[in-house]
């Protein structure tokens, strides 16, 4: 398969060889779940249930809201015991909406939609609704609703369904585990996704550090003429979905689109397996492999989890902590979230937990900017780190803006390699949040001014109609003192 | 030698005392039109900032009078805006602290009167008469004239909570790096 | 267990570091910096450390009332600092050349400009020019090769002399070979004549000709060079610019005028080619930090060396051609910036190519 070359990116010590070999185990259901009712992009789903509710496995905990949303299902039968504000696994450590299940251990499936017996003779529309349904979203770790990108389909005209097994990220094994376990299931999932966004050509794309993924994914896929299985360079970030669009196909995706407007939509392969299981079995998304590794974790594994599991009960799965933890990280080293705390679930997104050891975190101490240019050079989207740095630094976050800002994906690769230790990724995140509040203020700025002359326009439309009704009064007063009779007969 | 040093200083002379000339008479007038500050106000005139309108906060803005951060509920938007505009630097630190601000009525206090809702500059309170009164959060911007009026001290002025939605990462203090 | 979220990702690091990088550059310039040790005798040994420990005295005061944390120092700016000034040296420049070299490298260039990271001019060569126009005489004092045990070479008590108080210019300073060649010019001797009078190339090469302290060893600069290369400290841009403008430049004009100008080779062989190209030139902090910029910045300090050797009054332009170019690397930096993906060399994004639904 012909490769393009992608720009920059850093090669880090991958470190996966903690839990490559190690197939996924099940975690023996936990006595509680914690489900928060954001679990994805776009607006919070709103609660179905109340407390003291018994519930199945796979029914609806919380319906979706609007066009960019998802549903939350049980991951196991048992009772509501609470609803309310629980720590989020992120970074603010601010609480948010979650519902407390107790589990009862017996495992009970809800009544579930019907399995679509040919989803290749369904419409678009009805695998949209039904993965709409199951709760999917973006596994990779975007939770994007799945279901809306699977419409892009209506939209564009697309020719590639790109499959993203590249798993750049150090550590992380669970789509390389579950492209090796659930390889079937993952291309069965692919086709379906496929026909629903009418696109005629599939392409898995797996980096060439997984091997065994690769042999297994392309012998699962040898039967459809129209599935190809690539390898792709070992090369951090080629799991993002533009710059792995681009080494598939060499199209670059304009700023500010979507790939769709090159023709490829990407999915990862876990949410594949998930739209298999959602379409073949009718079961929502109730569950996802986590990989729980690092250098302070005793047993490091890839784990099938149940939703709302904490990450505290996850780990003492894994042998609890061997060494001292210096950071924990909800995903990859790269890109992935401090956790504010250990008593947070895990949720629909969380592709790996992480303990890092200091060795491993190996945090520098800030020192001067050097302009090496190293960051530069390897940046993947062509920016300059440096200078937006120092704009930054300076609270000049306009010109930071205009020298490429929002284009930056925060792929951590500048932060990486600055030998000086600069917090480069800290303050490009720091500086679209404080651009984007101050979007939200002028937005209600404007909002408020609105308001307030419309009020005043009311006001002054009620004085008017007030003052005609006096005039309309006043003349009919007028008209009865001078005509009492003509009034008399009239009544 | 007096020769090139009278000379010398005899331009020196000329060029500067033309140079003091030229900026007292052809000074450029800032264009401060009053009527373009007020328009970035709110205008709800709820004399936060210590004057009796928007519209004498803003004649004073106008003769760079009056600071830019004044503004309570213009909150950051406003005093960065005005700070722009009259080209002066606005110390928004204290922003930071107060924070943006949001009315609640509390509903076991209010007896119903109407008066906070006629009173509210954009009609966040809804209420009916003997009705308990409440506020809608995403309108009200803390001008505080409801808080003034209510007679039975049921409104209180609370900060705004935050949601996860709006948070972001604080800038990274990096001890090492020189203070500008 | 409490956590605090203090900081944002990534959590990782490559295992490099400020230090590490300048240790490097240090070790690339050993080999060279101990061949002209050998070739220059006592003399120069005593400039090079004294001019190392003074810049690195000098900032240690610098560092200390600007109430900046001492530890500051173990990052070696400040050796390399000296390293390179100590090498652009005449080998025996007498000790308060050097100190005056250093403070205004250090104190000047560096720690006014707001310190490391923050300087415009680069350290070294600022150190160097402001001693050049200050001292002439003393540096362009060059002398001819005087290996250290040799019988002819002065011994340590005697190169201490000569440390302390210079040395008897006219009866032991040799000129360089581009001084030389300038020199003679002006007396009127064609170019093509005087070059036959120099060292050849081979020597020129293997550095056993007069010059300043580090750059004579052409062979063993350009080994260091690639040896940075190799480890990625530097990337060909700036070398490869610096060195082929010089060629360019040499070669056409003497195959126009062979009477009047030196030839490409005589140009990248002689005086501070090899040592500007990948020590001087390649300066993180004062070079553009795109790498199409470092194209026209390496353009910029060939062409600027050439012409000033050409037609300036001084003999060895690549000092003052760094300099200038280091004025110019923010405007560089401002107008030359790498393409955005997504987006066209202006800034727009990208047109799309297929029409949509």
């Amino acid at each position: 398969m012909k490769l393009f070359p992608i720009r920059g990116g850093i090669h880090p010590d991958y470190r996966k060889e903690a839990t490559s070999e190690k197939a996924i185990v099940a975690l023996p259901l936990p006595a509680r779940l914690y489900l928060p009712v954001q679990q994805h992009m776009g607006a919070p789903a709103s609660v179905v249930v109340e407390v003291g509710a018994q519930v199945k496995k796979g029914q609806l905990l919380a319906r979706g809201q609007g066009a960019v949303s998802a549903p939350v299902h049980a991951p196991a039968s048992g009772t509501v015991i609470a609803i309310g504000e629980m720590t989020a696994p992120h970074p603010s450590g601010l609480p948010q909406l979650t519902i407390t299940l107790e589990t009862n251990g017996k495992d009970e499936w809800a009544e579930l939609p019907a399995p679509i017996a040919d989803p290749f003779a369904a419409t678009p529309a009805q695998i949209k609704e039904r993965v709409a349904a199951s709760g999917i979203v973006g596994m990779g770790g975007a939770t994007f609703p799945s279901a809306v990108k699977l419409g892009l389909g209506g939209q564009y005209k697309l020719e590639i369904l790109l499959l993203n097994g590249a798993e750049c990220e150090p550590y992380l094994t669970c789509d390389d585990r579950v492209m090796r376990e659930y390889a079937d299931e993952v291309v069965d999932g692919a086709r379906i996704m496929a026909h629903a966004l009418g696109a005629p050509k599939i392409v898995i794309a797996i980096e060439e550090n997984k091997p065994q993924a690769l042999e297994i994914m392309t012998k699962a896929a040898s039967a459809f003429a129209n599935i190809e299985v690539g390898g792709v360079p070992v090369q951090y970030p080629m799991g993002a979905e533009r710059h792995l669009t681009q080494a598939i196909t060499g199209r670059e995706t304009p700023a500010r689109k979507l790939t769709a407007d090159v023709g490829v939509v990407v999915h990862n392969v876990a949410t594949a397996r998930a739209v298999h299981n959602a379409v073949r079995f009718g079961r929502p998304l109730t569950s996802r492999v986590v990989t729980v590794s690092g250098g302070a974790i005793a047993e490091p594994k890839n784990v099938e989890v149940p939703v709302g599991t904490k990450v505290s009960e996850l780990i003492a799965f894994c042998g609890g902590l061997a060494k001292e933890a210096k950071r924990f990280v909800n995903g990859g080293p790269m890109m992935g979230q401090p956790l504010p705390s250990l008593d947070v679930p895990v949720v629909k997104g969380t592709s790996g937990i992480l303990a890092l050891t200091a060795g491993e975190a190996n945090e520098h101490a800030t020192q001067p900017c050097i302009r090496c240019g190293t960051c530069v050079t390897i940046c993947p989207c062509g920016l300059v780190p440096v200078q937006m740095a120092a704009f930054i630094r300076h609270d000049k976050l306009d010109k930071a803006s205009e020298l490429g800002l929002m284009d930056c994906v925060s792929c951590g690769s500048c932060s990486y390699i600055c030998p000086s230790g600069l917090p480069l990724v800290h303050y490009f995140n720091y500086a679209k949040g404080a651009l984007n509040a101050a979007d939200r203020d002028r937005r209600k700025q404007e909002q408020t001014k609105a308001l307030v002359e419309a009020r005043a326009a009311r006001l002054e439309r009620q004085a008017e109609a007030k003052r005609q009704a006096a005039l309309a009064a006043a003349a009919a007063r007028k008209a009865q003192s001078e005509n009492p009779d003509a009034n008399k007969a009239n009544a | 030698m007096w020769l090139d040093v009278g000379s010398l200083a005899a331009i020196g002379g000329v060029l500067g005392g033309m140079l003091g000339v030229a900026s007292r008479y052809l000074a450029v007038e800032a264009d401060e039109a009053e009527a373009e500050i007020q328009a970035m106000l709110p205008g709800s005139n709820c004399a936060q900032c210590g004057f009796v309108g928007c519209s004498q906060y803003a004649a004073a803005l106008a003769k760079h009078e009056a600071g830019v951060t004044l503004c309570a509920p213009g909150g950051r938007a406003v005093a960065e805006a005005l700070a722009k505009k009259l080209g002066v630097h606005a110390d928004l630190s204290d922003h930071e602290d107060v924070g943006p601000k949001v009315a609640f009525v509390n509903e076991e206090l209010c007896i119903g009167c109407l008066r906070c809702a006629q009173e509210c500059s954009t009609d966040a309170i809804v209420g009916a008469n003997k009705q308990v009164h409440t506020v809608i959060a995403d309108v009200c911007h803390a001008c505080a004239k409801c808080f003034k009026v209510c007679p039975t001290e049921a409104i209180e002025m609370r900060p705004v909570p935050k949601t996860i939605g709006a948070w972001h990462w604080a800038k990274p203090a990096t001890g090492q790096q020189p203070q500008h | 267990m409490s956590i605090v979220v203090d900081k944002s990702g990534p959590f990782t690091h490559a295992p490099n570091s400020v230090q590490q990088t300048m240790t490097l550059v240090l070790a690339a310039l050993v080999p060279a910096t101990l061949f002209d040790a050998w070739l220059f005798g006592w003399p120069a040994i005593f400039l090079f450390v004294f001019t190392v420990a003074a810049c690195m005295g000098i900032e240690a005061f610098c560092l200390k009332i600007q109430n900046r944390p001492l530890t500051s120092l173990s990052d070696g700016s400040a050796a390399l600092t000296g390293w390179l000034l100590a090498m652009s040296l005449p080998p025996w420049t007498p000790w308060w050349v050097a100190l005056i070299g250093a403070v205004f490298a250090i104190c000047l260039a560096k720690h006014l400009f707001g310190g490391l990271g923050q300087n415009v001019f680069n350290p070294a060569m600022v150190g160097r020019i402001a001693v050049l126009v200050s001292f002439p005489v003393q540096m362009t004092a060059f002398v001819a090769p005087h290996p250290l045990f040799a019988a002819a070479s002065p011994d340590f008590a005697q190169s201490l002399a000569i440390f302390i108080h210079g040395f008897d210019l006219d009866t032991i300073s040799a000129a360089s070979a581009l001084g030389f060649v300038k020199t003679e010019l002006s007396r009127g001797i064609a170019v093509s004549e005087s070059v036959g009078k120099v060292p050849s190339v081979t020597d020129m090469l293997l550095g056993l000709h007069p010059g300043s302290f580090g750059e004579t060893s052409a062979v063993l600069i350009l080994a260091g060079g690639l040896f940075l290369l190799a480890k990625r400290i530097i990337s060909w841009h700036i070398p490869v610019t610096v060195l082929g403008t010089l060629f360019l430049f040499g070669t056409v004009f003497s195959a126009v005028d062979p009477a009047r100008y030196t030839s490409g080779v005589f140009q990248v062989v002689s005086g501070a080619s090899f040592l500007g190209a990948f020590f001087i030139a390649t300066d993180y902090v004062t070079s553009p930090v795109s790498k199409q910029g470092q194209l026209v910045y390496g353009f910029g300090v060939g062409a600027l060396t050439w012409l000033i050797r050409t037609y300036a009054g001084y003999p060895e332009g690549m000092a003052f051609a760094v300099l200038l170019m280091n004025a110019l690397t923010p405007i560089i930096d401002q107008y030359i910036r790498p393409r955005a993906f997504g987006r066209t060399r202006k800034g727009e994004p990208l047109p799309l190519l297929k029409g949509d639904k």
